[in-house]
Formats: structure tokens, C-alpha cells, sequence
């Protein structure tokens, strides 16, 4: 080992102050460095999201009016008409989506947190991971296959199912990870009662986490309501109203599809106005969405105190 | 242990948790109608001797036990036994409280409700009756519509009692119902096993041996998943038998 001279408290307090004096200016200008980059990425956030709206605003804003909400699409030359149709159906798939996605995902995370075992659970939260990564038309192509050919009519039940698929594994994941939440002492504490397992589920651990399971809903059916490709080949678009779940139904991202890749200008006009009523609908849904937050983070707040 | 009799027995109890044996070879008997305190430090075992009373292990995947508990002489763990009815017979108090997300009046009517009580004025006597039980009655007798979870820490484990004593229970475990709790709280707590103790069969966990020797008439050492000592109260705090429980009570480890 090699011995070094001797120094003094005094010298190693010295030292410590030079060196911080010679390094002091450096650390400075890459702490300012670094703010002003994560600053930069912030407002590009707010840069891209507002510049859309902007557009879209500037675009369809003057095209949404009372007749644009209430009347069907004009025939090519015609002027005027609208896409109620389209609201219609888009909310009509929507709630078909749910109606799919929610009792059979909120069922998986159930069973999941309160009942699977380790390794089970294990391989169908890879597989909800899985899910959530597929491209959204290749659900398209499955709802196809599966129920479009066999009935042999594009329709707006399988529209919905293939919303309503790929809801699936966000509300599943979601509503797991906020049920896992609920301290395991609130389960045993139902079962010390004598509370049969289900009810101490239905009673107690799904109210405390209702909040949290919604916003995981409402989330997933912002997400889809944007869809697209699932649509394609599966609700198809329809110009008129849709008589029955099983025949060909509108919704606002495929009519917006179908207006902006067309010729006529009317009609450029009518898909930003309804890329508008979309981003809209999102945007409550959202909204809806962060109410529910609030309300979950507020009861848990609750208990831990 | 005279004038007394047996409530719970317990015969060559060994618990696993896995590979971890938890509980080794635990022989003991628990009086009616008195409070019985486990002590030792953290990890001995007292949690999981408690928690078999009401058959709460067999929530832990992995948990196995042999040997025999019974309480009034039968068998806990026999097969014809019906656990929810147990469970309706030995309430248990949780460390942490644990109020339902309803309101003060729901969190006690739940459970009648659960058994199929259905008539209004029964469970609004025994929701009062229950509520005076816990001493809890005069702090929350008008707003009884009020979420339990408004009400503070102490407030909240007192309802917590008082809906262990709704379903009619002959035991009430406790499992260090204190240790969340202020001392003013834990001073109304205390003072209310106190009372508890002369109609209901008391156990309790708690790492304060202070507390132990101010609610307990009876109380058990546990150390390493061993039954070190047991025996009344006084008499283990003044004079205890083994080294062990002699060091942990001067404060020497735990």
C-alpha cells in the first residue's frame, strides 16, 4: 500500500473549497442546460397539441352548425348536410364497445386480483400486454373473419365488437392494478364478518375502486372512439341512418376518412368539421376521465389518513 | 389458572408458512369471559396464532397447519364446519381500521344485512346497541348518514368494534388494534377491552408489553414460534419463569 503524506483537516477543508470553486460555474450552466431542454420538450407537448386544435378549430369551426348535427350527408354537389348520422353511429359503437369490452375486462382483472394464481395471472397480464400492442386493424381483420364473413353483411354489431376487443385488455389492466390497491386488511376484514368472498368483492372492494376502474373505462373508450381501421371493414359507413345493428353503420372517424380523401372541397370541410365533433366527444370523455381520478385519489387520500 | 374456564384450546399447533415454520408444537388454553394478550417481538408468531382462531390463514395460499384448535370443545378445523358461521362467532379487529366505504349506520347494518336480517327496527336496535358497546354511541349518534371514513383513527377502530359486536360474537380478536392509534385514542381503546372482557372472550396482540399488563389477565410470551410463557398477568411481570420472557419484558431484545 502506498502511503501518502499526511494532510491537515484544515488542508482537506482547503482543498474541498477550491475545488468547488473551480467546478461551481460548470455545474451551473449544465444544471441551466438541462432545465432548458426538459422545457423545450414540455412546451413541444403543448406546441403539437394545440397547433391541432388550432387547425382544427380554424378548419371546422365554421362548419359545425345545427344542420351539420342534425341532417345526413347531401349528395355529391349538393350543399350543406351533415353528419348526424355519423354522431349517431359513432355512439352507438361505442356503446356496443362497452358493452363488450367492459364486463368482460373488468371480469378478467377480478379474477386476476382476488382469485388466479401467481403464474396464471402471470401469463394473462403478458397476453393483455400483447393485446394492447396489436395494430388496431388487425382486430378489424379478426372482426372481419369472425363475424362480417359469417354473417355475411358488414354491421354495426361487429364494429362494435371489434371496439369492444380491443377495450378489452386496457380495462382489464387498469381496473387490476386499481383493485390490487385496495389493502389487503379491507378483504380480510369483509371475511372476518363472515362476508362470503363474491360479496365482500361486490360491496366493498369494487366501490373503493369504482373511481379508478372508470377513468381505466373511460380512457380505453376515448382511445377508441378515434378508430379507424377496425372500421373499415367491419362498420363500413353508411350515408344514411342505420336501421338495424346488423346493416352497415356510420361513425365520425370513418366519414372524415371518407370526406378528406374525396375531391370536393364541400366535403374537405365537412370531414374538419367532424374531425371537431370528434376530438370534442374525446375530449368529454376525458373529461369524465379526470373527474373519476379525482374522486379515486381523494378516497384513497381518505383512508390512508 | 383457577375459577376460570376454557374458551379456546389449543393442542401441539404447527404452522408453515412454505419452508418458514412459523408456530412449533403451541399447546394453550385461552379463558372465557378475559382478556388474553400475545407478546413477544416482531415476527415470533403472535399474528399468526390469532389469525387461526377465526381461520384466517386459510386466505394464504401456502399456509399449512397441523395439530388442534377448538373452541367450546370442537373442533375449528373439522370439516363440517362451517367457517362463515365461525367467523360470525369470533370477530376480529385489524391493526389497521378498516371502515367499509359506506356511512357509520351501513358499516354495522352490513353484516346483519349479509346474514339476511331484513327487519329495520332489529337492526336499528342492534346498530345502537352495538355503537354503545364500542363506545361510540354519543360521538356519532347524529350522524350516523356520515361516511365512517370521515371519522379519525380512533373513531374509525371503535366502529370497527362495534361491528365485530353486531354479528354477536363470544371472542373478539384484536391484532395490535393500537398501533396506529394516539395514546388518547389507545387510552379509550384500552379502557373499552376493559369492559369488553366481561361479557366476551378477549385476545389481543400487541408489541407494548405495557399494554399487555394493563388489559390482560392472562398473558403469552411468544418468541421464535415457541410458546415461551404463559400465565396470568400479574404474575409473569413480577416473577417470570424463563430467561427469555425475563429479558424481553427488561427490555433486552425484541
Amino acid at each position: 500500500m502506498v502511503r501518502h503524506a499526511k494532510i491537515t483537516d484544515a488542508q482537506i477543508k482547503e482543498r474541498l473549497a477550491r475545488t468547488f470553486r473551480a467546478t461551481r460555474a460548470h455545474r451551473r450552466r449544465v444544471d441551466r442546460a438541462v432545465v432548458y431542454v426538459l422545457s423545450c420538450c414540455a412546451l413541444l407537448v403543448i406546441f403539437a397539441l394545440f397547433n391541432i386544435l388550432a387547425h382544427l378549430l380554424t378548419q371546422g369551426f365554421s362548419s359545425v352548425n345545427l344542420e351539420f348535427l342534425t341532417h345526413l350527408p347531401k349528395p355529391v354537389g349538393e350543399a350543406g348536410g351533415g353528419m348526424a348520422n355519423a354522431i349517431m353511429g359513432t355512439l352507438t359503437l361505442l356503446g356496443i364497445a362497452v358493452l363488450v369490452g367492459v364486463p368482460i375486462g373488468l371480469g378478467a382483472a377480478i379474477y386476476l386480483s382476488e382469485y388466479a394464481h401467481k403464474r396464471f395471472a402471470y401469463v394473462v397480464r403478458f397476453t393483455t400486454d400483447v393485446m394492447n400492442g396489436i395494430p388496431s386493424i388487425v382486430y378489424g381483420i379478426f372482426a372481419y373473419t369472425m363475424l362480417v364473413v359469417p354473417m355475411k353483411s358488414f354491421s354495426a354489431l361487429s364494429g362494435g365488437i371489434a371496439l369492444g376487443v380491443m377495450m378489452i385488455p386496457m380495462v382489464a389492466r387498469t381496473s387490476e392494478e386499481f383493485i390490487r390497491l385496495v389493502p389487503v386488511s379491507m378483504r380480510e376484514a369483509g371475511l372476518a364478518l363472515g362476508v362470503p368472498k363474491w360479496k365482500v368483492i361486490v360491496d366493498i372492494i369494487l366501490p373503493i375502486s369504482i373511481g379508478g376502474i372508470m377513468t381505466g373505462i373511460m380512457s380505453s373508450l376515448a382511445r377508441v372512439a378515434g378508430e379507424t381501421a377496425p372500421l373499415l371493414f367491419t362498420a363500413f359507413g353508411n350515408h344514411f341512418w342505420n336501421a338495424s345493428l346488423m346493416q352497415p353503420i356510420a361513425a365520425l372517424p370513418l366519414q372524415v376518412f371518407a370526406y378528406a380523401i374525396s375531391p370536393f372541397d364541400d366535403w374537405h370541410r365537412q370531414a374538419w368539421a367532424g374531425a371537431l365533433v370528434l376530438i370534442t366527444l374525446v375530449f368529454i370523455i376525458n373529461l369524465f376521465a379526470s373527474y373519476f381520478v379525482a374522486r379515486q385519489s381523494r378516497i384513497f387520500a381518505g383512508k390512508a389518513a | 389458572m383457577k375459577d376460570t374456564s376454557k374458551k379456546i384450546s389449543v393442542e401441539r399447533l404447527n404452522v408453515y408458512y412454505g419452508a418458514n415454520h412459523a408456530l412449533k408444537d403451541i399447546t394453550l388454553e385461552i379463558p372465557d369471559k378475559k382478556a388474553t394478550a400475545f407478546i413477544g417481538p416482531s415476527g415470533c408468531g403472535k399474528s399468526t396464532l390469532i389469525r387461526v382462531f377465526n381461520r384466517m390463514n386459510d386466505l394464504i395460499l401456502n399456509a399449512r397447519m397441523e395439530g388442534r384448535v377448538a373452541i367450546d370443545d370442537k373442533d375449528i378445523y373439522a370439516r363440517d364446519i362451517d367457517v362463515v358461521a365461525l367467523r360470525r362467532q369470533v370477530g376480529m379487529v385489524f391493526q389497521k381500521s378498516t371502515p367499509f366505504p359506506k356511512s357509520i349506520f351501513e358499516n354495522i347494518a352490513y353484516g346483519l344485512r349479509i346474514i339476511g336480517l331484513k327487519d329495520k327496527n332489529t337492526i336499528d336496535q342492534i346498530v345502537e346497541k352495538s355503537l354503545r358497546g364500542a363506545a361510540l354511541w354519543d360521538e356519532v349518534k347524529d350522524q350516523l348518514g356520515k361516511s365512517a371514513l370521515a371519522l379519525s383513527g380512533g373513531q374509525q377502530q371503535r366502529l370497527c368494534i362495534a361491528r365485530a359486536l353486531a354479528m354477536g360474537p363470544e371472542i373478539i380478536l384484536m391484532d395490535e388494534p393500537c398501533s396506529a392509534l394516539d395514546p388518547i385514542a389507545t387510552s379509550r381503546i384500552e379502557e373499552l377491552i376493559f369492559e369488553l372482557k366481561n361479557e366476551y372472550t378477549i385476545v389481543i396482540v400487541t408489541h407494548n408489553m405495557q399494554q399487555a399488563a394493563r388489559v390482560a389477565d392472562y398473558t403469552a410470551f411468544l418468541y421464535l414460534g415457541e410458546l415461551i410463557e404463559f400465565g396470568n398477568t400479574k404474575r409473569m411481570f413480577t416473577v417470570p419463569q424463563d430467561k427469555r420472557t425475563e429479558a424481553y419484558l427488561t427490555g433486552r431484545f425484541g
